[in-house]
């Protein structure tokens, strides 16, 4: 097996809850809990949930725009929290973000290239000119044309200005590239687009991606191994194929029977797919409320992710039973 | 037996003014829609979807109008009506859901009060009997302990239980037709199929006839009998469910399925490739003279780009608007 590029182990991650009497805090909510996730070179890792799961605050956790409470994320034998200013300054040239919004993550006042070639200019890669040189080639690389490079965003489409992003989180050769719901705000003729080009730069540049969707379709186009995160928690690893031939946590379950289909006429089992996610208030297993096959143990045991064949790893007291 | 259908479009066409200039949303739509039948109206965003909805409501913004064609309701035309029987009508035999149920419902008012205010207006309820009626109706639409949600606000619900109580409004006068855009794509996957599942239901309860409209195709397969695939304001092709999946006849249709990640596409190119519909959509405020879609289009002929094609019937209950449909019989 390849080695680990990204080696998450348990991080956890609260936000206190306001909104109480002089903005006193009212409580915590637990977006990550425990992760533990290993992110393989040259893969693709899929990161599935439904909103609110806590994936988008993972993946800002990676990216280190937010620091975990508990937990190390490891990239390059280092811990990624320990890093000195400028190793950090190297950790951000190997991994970049691509952001759901293709509007509101471009800045309105720059041109296509100016916002291409800046990370270039930060990092000091080479000179401003060689820097708007190289900006013009990734440009070219994404599907965009040099006639396009002093425009501004509002003068691009939706799928173009996805690829504006693209281009810059590409700008510094990563090797590992976050996305997160890349796209999710795109047109389905565009979103095509898109994943060809996210696949063609992948086998073109070597490239590692955690690719974050609630899009169940899109998940299984683009990854080679899934992680299924419910209310804060990995509950399920496994690769594509087995993850949704034969899915072991009943969550998955539950998502794979409710996703949409271009089958006509084919009748969902409709019975499994009740609640919402939320918490239970209470010990035990995150899903309990929802799950058709709790026991005993699931009300005062919250399970672990566990081995569960070859693999994947399951977090459910149930795993092979059912 | 014919059925006089319950909604029936004829050559629709609502037109804006702006800055930039004079653009057709709604460009010559006819559609016509059954008791008890749903339709899909699919198309990208900016084709025009909910103009067409809001067109039939009259609530199109202020900078929009109605140029031509009818909508006729049970026989009426509604674009004929005095706005007085419109307002009637609306919420009444008529009723809309959004796609957003926070920014549809009324923030500083309790649930109950505005799943009240439909049925005393329409019904004319007193409102102790309102109040009875809108605790059914939460209860009805699978929300749980309906009698102290009544007293809830807005932002006190999760996405999917507003979603709820905007169709516990909308079905509370027993409308005739629900019109519905988007009305699950602000949500998650799990609670869109219960919400689905809802409509579902209760359109059978009361043999109402329900638009929906969608840009995503696994809903509309899942949900409708009938599909009207729209593009840059027009229908470009008009079939049932089964046909229109099985053997799409437009090009634009055939890209919106092919283009589809896994659960649909049934050919993935070896490597792994989407297959895609090249360029964009054109400028509303910049149509091509001939078919709209000839630019992205395999199959274009000279005739395409000069001469615009019309909705035709091409065979026995598939229609398109295409001279070179495909996926013929023969």
């Amino acid at each position: 097996m390849t080695k680990a590029l990204m080696n998450v182990e348990s991080v956890q991650k609260e936000f206190a809850l306001g909104g109480g009497f002089l903005q006193s805090r009212t409580g915590f909510v637990r977006a990550v809990d425990k992760v533990n996730l290993q992110i393989f070179e040259g893969e693709t890792l899929g990161l599935v949930g439904e909103s609110g799961c806590g994936k988008s605050t993972l993946a800002r956790i990676l990216m280190r725009l937010e620091e975990p409470d508990q937990g190390r994320v490891i990239f390059e034998n280092r811990n990624i929290f320990e890093l000195s200013s400028d190793e950090l300054k190297s950790y951000r040239r190997n991994v970049q973000m691509i952001f759901q919004d293709p509007y509101s993550s471009l800045n309105p006042r720059k041109t296509a290239l100016s916002m291409i070639a800046e990370p270039l200019d930060i990092h000091g890669v080479a000179s401003r000119a060689r820097n708007r040189e190289l900006a013009l080639q990734i440009m070219g690389k994404v599907g965009l044309t040099h006639e396009q490079a002093k425009r501004y965003p509002h003068e691009f489409s939706g799928g173009q200005r996805q690829r504006i992003g693209i281009a810059r989180a590409l700008a510094l050769n990563p090797r590992l590239v976050i996305a997160d719901e890349p796209v999710s705000a795109l047109d389905a003729s565009i979103q095509a687009q898109i994943l060809n080009l996210l696949k063609d730069l992948k086998n073109e540049f070597g490239l590692t991606y955690l690719f974050i969707s609630h899009d169940l379709n899109v998940i299984r186009h683009v990854s080679d191994r899934i992680a299924v995160m419910y209310l804060g928690r990995i509950v399920e690893v496994a690769q594509k194929n087995d993850l949704y031939l034969n899915p072991a946590h009943p969550y998955t379950r539950l998502l794979l029977a409710a996703m949409p289909t271009c089958l006509p006429g084919v009748k969902k089992q409709t019975a499994m797919i009740k609640g919402e996610a939320g918490g239970t208030g209470e010990g035990g297993c995150l899903f309990q409320n929802r799950c058709s096959y709790k026991i005993d143990k699931c009300l005062e045991h919250k399970p672990e992710l566990l081995p569960s064949g070859e693999n994947r790893w399951c977090a459910c007291h149930r795993t092979g039973e059912i | 037996m014919t059925m006089e259908p319950l909604l029936d479009i004829q050559n629709l066409k609502t037109v804006f003014s702006t800055a930039k200039g004079k653009i057709r949303a709604v460009d010559g739509i006819s559609l016509s829609l059954n008791a008890g039948e749903t339709v899909g109206v699919v198309g990208e965003s900016g084709c025009g979807k909910t103009m067409l909805a809001l067109s039939v409501m009259r609530l199109i913004p202020a900078n929009g109008r109605t140029a031509q064609g009818c909508v006729l309701f049970d026989g009426a035309d509604l674009l004929a009506l005095p706005e007085q029987k419109m307002r009637e009508k609306r919420g009444r035999d008529i009723a809309m859901i959004f796609q957003e149920p926070m920014t549809s419902l009324n923030p500083v008012l309790r649930v109950g009060d505005q799943i009240e205010e439909a049925i005393r207006l329409h019904l004319h309820l007193p409102s102790g009997r309102a109040r009875q009626m809108s605790i059914e109706m939460l209860s009805e639409v699978g929300i749980s302990s309906p009698e102290k949600r009544v007293r809830d606000y807005p932002h006190q619900l999760s996405g999917g239980m507003r979603q709820r109580v905007m169709i516990a409004m909308a079905m509370s006068c027993r409308p005739r037709l629900l019109l519905a855009d988007e009305p699950t794509t602000a949500l998650d996957v799990t609670v869109q199929a219960q919400i689905l599942n809802l409509i579902s239901r209760l359109q059978a309860k009361n043999n109402m006839a329900v638009m929906l409209i969608t840009h995503d195709l696994g809903v509309v397969a899942e949900t409708t009998q009938k599909v009207a695939v729209m593009y840059a304001g027009k229908v470009v092709e008009l079939a049932d469910a089964d046909r229109l999946f099985a053997r799409p006849a437009h090009p634009y249709t055939i890209g919106l399925i092919e283009s589809r990640p896994a659960g649909c596409a049934r050919q993935e190119s070896a490597e792994g490739y989407l297959k895609t519909i090249p360029g964009a959509v054109p400028s509303l405020y910049n149509l091509p003279s001939g078919c709209r879609f000839a630019e992205r289009c395999a199959w274009a002929q000279d005739v395409c780009r000069h001469r615009e094609p019309h909705l035709t019937q091409i065979e026995e209950g598939r229609f398109a608007a295409c001279y070179f449909p495909q996926n013929m019989t023969h």
